[in-house]
């Protein structure tokens, strides 16, 4: 017993494509809950995300505090990857994406003209997902960062970045005594462990994870997960996923998308257990993703 | 009802079954028709190199004279200064022609002379000069020699030439073939292991004629051609691939070095004959201009090949570069240059070996000319392998026919050692 607009819209996304029926879909399709939280560490600010014609984010408004978690959910598609890649400009990368709006990382905008990608992406750092170590040693792996931002002096100082980086990365004891060996050989959870180690290794404050355990079986998604969970005391982490109990488990907010829209945000708890928006309510609820 | 087992709905095991013999008789089909293939290509293999070799292997063996050769002071250096210019303009070839009489003392007419002179290559008199030259002492005193026979003889000894045609039907005649069996009778006459052909350069006389001045030349052009092309080509490929934004202009770019790849080489070497040496004003038959225009027409394939390379590297590379912070260029030159360079030393080796085999153009170039002094940079004249083996295969010397195959043998070695030179680079950045 659905009200009649809902039914439609899962049914038949397509109908309310905010490129057929912009207005009618915005109003559905107001953000619902809490965008803004205090002293946030970025901000993003009516945000939309173009692929030549097609628009994949609709007027995104969002904020990620500082030492949080914040997950973002919704049925594949709906422009999760387009958006978080947007938060370190990894989009420039792709000819036809176009960005608009405007996103702060600690009150600078990062599409700021004058802006350099280079600094920006040792700030915001990205784990993607499928593993993707670099085919050089592991040693090499996680002291690339730091060595081509000159973030260590002397190559004592660099083993130490990188001792202590696979250390945070709970890899250490595992790869200690192979440390010479191509990265390209351990697990996959390892592999993915060693991407998360090379993206601390330079001291980021923000870490993107588009996915990071959807290629791992469950004993190496449960590492990673605790992983995630200690990195949350220094860094900001957003994380897109499609496991609704992985958001639950370790996210403190959660961001729900739908087709580019923003649909709700809000404390995990509240949203896994009460969500106010209908398509929140159906895709928690597994009626349709 | 379970009779009519066609309307029956059959289970997928059956189904699969029924379909399987089918299937598998394909596979087979396919099997055989690619060994077929195979087997049909090596036989062609076989046939080719079975006639390179069976033709060719004769030219690395000439057969030598032995004359024992008494230096007489009085026609060489009468004065016994020992003056270089003396020496050198001194009558050697009479020395060659005396010997040869007082070994067959009873030849007295002219015509017979001159036949029995024909028995030894005319590069004798030059050793001989050589040897006095470097050494003015042998004057005066007799040393027994190994000097080349003539081509004629060589091939009567090879067994080329037919002793039972008609004696004008033969370039050896019966008084000649006499002397040679009688040589050969004392151990005068020799096939020994062919060094000139290893060493000298071309000749118009096929037992002093060497394959080591288009070697030279043929090093000299890939050396200039490698040096420009792979840098050149693996930066254009570089450019194209990473940095440059797709547009009509980079389209337009892309199709044109398409183009390229498939004009004909004659073509470059027309363009090379109207720039770098109409133009430019470089000088003809040189391997500098060679390199230029095999330059020219191997950089399309280099380019192509560099790009389907860099194509070839999994893009989540790059995005790991590029998510730590790398630069594009670091990135580039970090990570994706060593994953495609395997690739790209494929794509040059498969460029050079065009380049090498490489004829038309150098002909338009004047590479093409008779050149005896072996080159020893690329501004001296010179040939290269296919443009020798061209020419000696257009000459109607039976001792040629010999040592175009064998040039060919050198060319085709030459070949193989750059892929296995190119073999173990790939192999070693591979393993990186
Ligand atoms: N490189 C691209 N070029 C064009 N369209 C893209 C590209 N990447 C993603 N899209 C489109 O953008 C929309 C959102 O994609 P994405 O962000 O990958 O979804 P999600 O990660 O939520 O599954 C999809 O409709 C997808 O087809
Ligand atoms: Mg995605």
């Amino acid at each position: 017993m659905q009200p009649n607009t809902q039914t439609v819209s899962s049914v038949t996304p397509l109908m309310v494509c905010t490129d057929i029926e912009p207005i009618a879909a915005h109003d559905n399709r107001k953000t619902v809950g809490e965008i803004s939280v205090d002293n946030p560490r970025m901000s993003c600010r009516n945000v939309n995300v173009f692929y030549g014609e097609k628009q994949a984010i609709n007027r995104v408004n969002l904020d990620i505090g500082r030492h949080e978690v914040i997950a973002m959910i919704g049925p594949s598609g709906c422009g999760k990857s387009t958006f978080l890649r947007c938060l370190n400009r990894m989009n420039d990368t792709i000819d036809s994406c176009r960005v608009t709006g405007e996103i702060l990382l600690d009150n600078q905008n990062i599409y700021d003209k004058t802006l350099d990608v280079v600094p920006l992406r040792a700030q915001v750092g990205m784990v993607f997902q499928k593993p993707n170590p670099f085919p050089k040693s592991i040693y090499e792996n996680v002291a690339y960062g730091p060595r081509i931002h000159g973030l260590s002096s002397s190559k004592s100082d660099l083993d130490i970045i990188v001792e202590s980086s696979l250390h945070r990365a709970g890899l250490w004891n595992e790869v200690k005594d192979r440390l010479d060996q191509p990265g390209t050989g351990l697990s996959g959870g390892q592999q993915q462990r060693l991407c998360i180690a090379r993206t601390i290794a330079v001291s980021p404050e923000v870490i993107l994870m588009d996915e990071p355990c959807s290629a791992l079986d469950p004993i190496a998604t449960a590492k990673i997960e605790e992983l995630i969970d200690e990195l949350r005391e220094e860094y900001t982490i957003a994380i897109v996923t499609h496991s609704m109990q992985q958001a639950a488990r370790i996210s403190q907010r959660t961001a729900y998308f739908h087709l580019g829209d923003l649909i709700e945000v809000g404390e995990t708890n509240q949203i896994f257990t009460n969500p106010q928006h209908k398509l929140t309510e159906d895709y928690i609820t597994g009626r349709f993703g | 009802m379970n009779n009519s087992t066609s309307s029956r709905p059959r289970s997928t095991v059956e189904r699969v079954n029924a379909n399987l013999t089918k299937r598998y008789a394909k596979e087979r089909r396919f099997k055989r028709m690619g060994l077929g293939a195979i087997i049909i290509s090596l036989m062609f293999l076989v046939l080719l190199f079975g006639s390179i070799i069976s033709n060719g292997y004769g030219a690395f063996w000439q057969t030598y004279v032995q004359l024992e050769i008494h230096f007489e002071p009085e026609d060489l250096d009468p004065q016994g200064s020992r003056n270089p210019e003396v020496l050198s303009a001194a009558d050697y070839g009479g020395l060659v022609k005396s010997t040869l009489r007082d070994m067959f003392p009873k030849v007295k007419k002219r015509k017979e002379k001159r036949k029995l002179y024909d028995l030894v290559s005319s590069g004798a008199a030059f050793q001989l000069r050589e040897m006095v030259m470097s050494n003015p002492d042998l004057i005066g005193s007799t040393v027994q020699l190994w000097v080349p026979a003539d081509d004629d003889v060589d091939m009567l000894i090879k067994g080329h030439i037919d002793r039972h045609k008609p004696e004008s039907d033969r370039r050896v005649k019966d008084q000649q073939i006499a002397w040679v069996d009688a040589l050969q009778r004392e151990g005068k006459i020799e096939k020994r292991f062919n060094t000139t052909f290893f060493t000298a350069g071309d000749s118009r006389e096929p037992e002093l004629a060497g394959i080591h001045g288009a070697l030279m030349g043929s090093v000299f052009t890939l050396l200039i051609t490698l040096a420009l092309s792979f840098p050149m080509g693996v930066a254009a490929a570089i450019y194209l691939e990473e940095f440059a934004p797709t547009n009509r202009f980079t389209d337009f770019i892309e199709v044109n070095i398409n183009n390229l790849a498939a004009v004909p080489s004659i073509v470059f070497g027309l363009l090379g004959l109207a720039v770098f040496i109409n133009f430019f004003g470089l000088p003809r038959s040189i391997p500098l201009v060679g390199g230029l225009v095999l330059t020219l027409m191997t950089l399309p394939t280099i380019i192509i090949a560099s790009r389907a390379a860099l194509k070839s590297v999994p893009p989540s590379i790059r995005e790991a570069a590029l998510g730590i912070g790398a630069s594009r260029m670091q990135t580039v030159f970090h990570h994706v240059l060593p994953q495609a360079l395997p690739g790209m030393l494929t794509g040059a080796i498969i460029g050079m070996a065009q380049a090498l085999g490489e004829t038309a153009p150098l002909l338009m170039i004047g590479m093409v000319a008779f050149i005896v002094d072996v080159p020893a940079n690329m501004m001296d004249p010179a040939t290269a392998l296919p443009v020798q083996i061209y020419l000696w295969a257009d000459s109607p010397e039976r001792a040629f026919m010999e040592r175009t195959s064998a040039a060919i043998m050198v060319l085709l070695a030459f070949l193989i050692s750059m892929n296995m030179l190119a073999v173990l680079l790939r192999k070693k950045f591979e393993k990186r």
